[in-house]
């Protein structure tokens, strides 16, 4: 035995062993218990309640969901939510970071003060904080009656009713993959090292845009509901407002809050991009006769980007598990849906397996894929001097 | 990276006057700024200060109708509440001791008299015994509260102090098992990091709180608060061992070479030549990752536990006071501001001291 743990290969070797043993129990030991408890409790485990229908209705949904639909049905209402709010949220909040990126290396010091004041304000309130005062603001509004009106819109504290199209919801849908698309294409062209250098580049561009528009405004001429105008306007009548989009302000104060404290975090990251930015860089762009703007947008932006792109990768999947917030002010989100379910049906470990695998699978998804950008754009070997 | 040779701004050296005037551009968004912040400033100091109401001398909100500005007389009614929550009113004062013990205890800990493992592993685990002792009871003749009962700003700042006690030592342990040769231990711990730290921490203090007691043994459950606090615990030490690894990992390899030729054992090397100059490379995402930390205790709300915003919520939410929500928000936010906000500047401190002399 002792000639056994003289020997380093034969330690590592029952070490591993003995740790593997003990996850290993730790994980049978849990089961065990587990089983017990449910079959204890007389709740069938397994995953037949996902087809059982749920019985009550939730507030924002995407795609039609009433009481009458299964669990599984609810879980993909939430998983929706989940994704439209984290795509709005981390697209708002890179745009307030870009902003007040700008102001904090502005040349004027007046800016480069409210830049700082933002952002010592926002970074330092917990975000549930302020989306629950985001929250409260908005529901304490005026009413319908006496809501806001401006640009066609109304805001109350019903929420808040901007100017649609009467569209059907597929085709609406169909043509926003496609305007998304023709975007993703467009910026290809303009990033690709290959196509960017084609003397019809900028042909190329435009044939993507227009093609873009003929075939979204098809899609949205199609997807018309007839015998109604196509624009639909929010309008008061009676104590409510009718038509329109309605925007609740359960998910509006989510936006809201991951804008503000999103962005204070992306600005700061930003920042840091500008200043490793070398002054050369500036410089050069400037004595070949650039223009400020082209300054900016050609070389100071994209270096800046490239620089800190695995840090702003993080913060986008730190924002988009930041959208678990929904449950403080009654936002069906993801997180939501099966902490409800799990009050609802009674099973809990099942539907906790549900939420945090589908959590791994969208975070690594999101990671993946802009991990492939950055390796895509990542500037390499003499791009990095400064 | 040279960024902090660079300066952001063009001709710091320039009197602040000639680069708010310098071109006629910058005049024109110079003044309109000024003017901006200046009005806004008036309107929010008349509705802050002026205008506003501080006291309530018969503890009724009769003071603050019909007044424009802001009405803090709900918080010198109801500031119990905010910060004690539901403890006990004629206990509050051991209550606001813990507190004011845990402060100090983190004051004393910036100090660089304490920056030695066995000083600061001493201070933190006295002084989180004496909050214990003072908040639970049950010796020295103080009367038991259970956890409970326990509320606003103090449990926030006890499952921040637990979660840190337990997390720091988690983390080290989390980031020597992943940096470890033995292929088994540094793949499973990769994999159990990179799961915690790509869920969001709700998930994982729900799971704590509400799905533990399934798989566990009755006599293993013990009470939510500490499930909870190992969870907050776990979710912390995941990103923070990563910081660690990271620190270890910037390490020039000839210094374990060195320890190794030396013919110090694992242990040795670990505890005098990695883990110092490691701790000390990861300082600054450190203190980062504890900022963040103290925001995310706020999250405890969502289980159940009534802390500084659970109990600002209650305090405005019975009736009398509901028109009082923006002032009872902003006190809360301002609670978290000057614990949040310190402790960044003394991060930032840190960082511009530990980096003179390393050029």
């Amino acid at each position: 035995m002792k000639s056994l743990l003289a020997s380093r290969k034969a330690r590592a070797f029952l070490l591993q062993a003995v740790f593997l043993i003990a996850i290993v129990g730790v994980l049978a030991g849990a089961y065990v218990q587990g089983s017990r408890n449910i079959a204890a409790r007389g709740i069938t485990s397994g995953f037949e309640f996902l087809t059982r229908t749920t019985g009550f209705n939730v507030g924002f949904k995407l795609i039609d969901y009433s009481g009458y639909d299964s669990f599984a049905r609810l879980i993909l209402v939430g998983l929706l939510n989940t994704l439209f709010l984290g795509l709005l949220g981390i697209v708002a909040a890179n745009i307030v970071g870009l902003v007040v990126a700008m102001l904090r290396t502005a040349r004027n010091p007046i800016l480069n003060l409210l830049g700082t004041i933002y952002i010592e304000i926002f970074r330092n309130i917990p975000m549930i904080l302020q989306v629950v005062f985001w929250y409260a603001l908005l529901t304490h509004l005026p009413p319908p009656k006496e809501a806001l009106q401006g640009l066609g819109s109304f805001i109350s504290s019903r929420g808040t009713y901007i100017p649609g199209l009467n569209v059907s919801a597929e085709f609406a849908a169909i043509s926003c993959a496609i305007a998304l698309a023709a975007v993703m294409g467009i910026v290809t062209v303009s990033m690709s090292r290959k196509l960017s250098r084609l003397n019809s580049a900028r042909l190329i561009r435009w044939a993507i845009a227009l093609f873009a528009v003929c075939a979204v405004a098809l899609t949205l001429a199609l997807g018309h509901e007839d015998g109604t105008p196509l624009m639909s306007m929010p309008e008061l009548r009676g104590l409510n407002i009718r038509d329109g989009i309605r925007i609740p302000p359960e998910f509006l104060s989510l936006l809201i809050g991951m804008a503000i404290y999103g962005g204070a975090y992306i600005a700061e990251i930003i920042r840091a991009g500008f200043l490793s930015v070398g002054k050369g860089q500036a410089e050069a762009a400037q004595s070949l006769g650039l223009t400020p703007w082209q300054v900016f947008s050609r070389v100071r932006l994209p270096l800046a980007i490239r620089a800190v792109l695995p840090t702003l990768i993080n913060q986008y999947v730190w924002l988009f598990k930041a959208t678990t917030l929904g449950i403080v002010v009654g936002y069906t989100d993801f997180f939501a849906v099966i902490s409800v379910s799990i009050n609802q049906a009674g099973q809990t470990l099942e539907l906790i397996g549900i939420l945090m695998l589908g959590f791994l699978i969208m975070n690594n998804t999101i990671a993946f894929l802009l991990n492939r950008v950055n390796d895509a754009i990542a500037l390499k070997g003499s791009q990095l001097r400064s | 990276m040279s960024v902090d040779t660079l300066s952001p701004l063009p001709g710091r050296k320039q009197s602040l006057l000639s680069r708010l005037f310098s071109r006629p551009l910058d005049v024109v968004i110079s003044v309109t700024v000024l003017l901006f912040a200046a009005s806004v400033l008036w309107q929010l100091s008349k509705w802050a200060i002026i205008d506003a109401v501080w006291t309530s001398p018969d503890a009724t909100s009769e003071v603050c109708r019909g007044v424009s500005g802001a009405c803090w007389a709900v918080i010198d009614v109801r500031w119990r509440l905010i910060v004690f929550g539901l403890f006990p009113y004629e206990e509050q004062w051991r209550s606001s001791l813990a507190c004011i013990v845990m402060v100090i205890v983190a004051i004393l800990s910036c100090v660089p008299m304490f920056w030695t493992a066995i000083r600061l592993s001493a201070l933190w685990i006295v002084g989180f015994s004496i909050f214990y002792a003072l908040m639970a009871g049950g010796v020295l003749g103080l009367t038991p509260i259970a956890p409970d009962k326990w509320g606003g700003l103090t449990l926030t700042v006890f499952i921040y102090a637990a979660g840190m006690l337990i997390g720091m030592p988690m983390a080290i342990a989390l980031a020597l098992m992943r940096r470890a040769t033995l292929p088994v231990i540094a793949r499973t711990t990769g994999i159990i990091i990179d799961s915690v730290r790509s869920l969001p921490l709700i998930t994982i203090l729900f799971t704590a709180a509400l799905v533990l007691p399934f798989v566990l043994p009755e006599w293993l459950l013990g009470d939510k608060i500490w499930r909870v606090i190992l969870g907050f615990a776990l979710f912390f030490a995941a990103y923070e061992a990563e910081n660690i690894r990271s620190g270890i990992q910037a390490l020039p390899s000839g210094q374990e070479e060195a320890a190794r030729a030396l013919g110090l054992t694992y242990w040795q090397r670990t505890s005098r030549i990695i883990l110092p100059q490691a701790l000390r490379n990861a300082l600054p995402p450190t203190i980062n990752q504890f900022v963040i930390s103290f925001k995310e205790t706020s999250l405890i709300v969502i289980i159940g536990f009534f802390d500084v915003m659970a109990s600002g919520k209650a305090a405005y939410g019975s009736g009398e006071w509901s028109f009082a929500w923006v002032e009872v928000y902003v006190f809360v936010a301002l609670i978290y501001f000057i614990f949040v906000f310190s402790l960044s500047r003394y991060g930032a401190y840190l960082e511009r001291r530990l980096r003179v002399g390393q050029h």
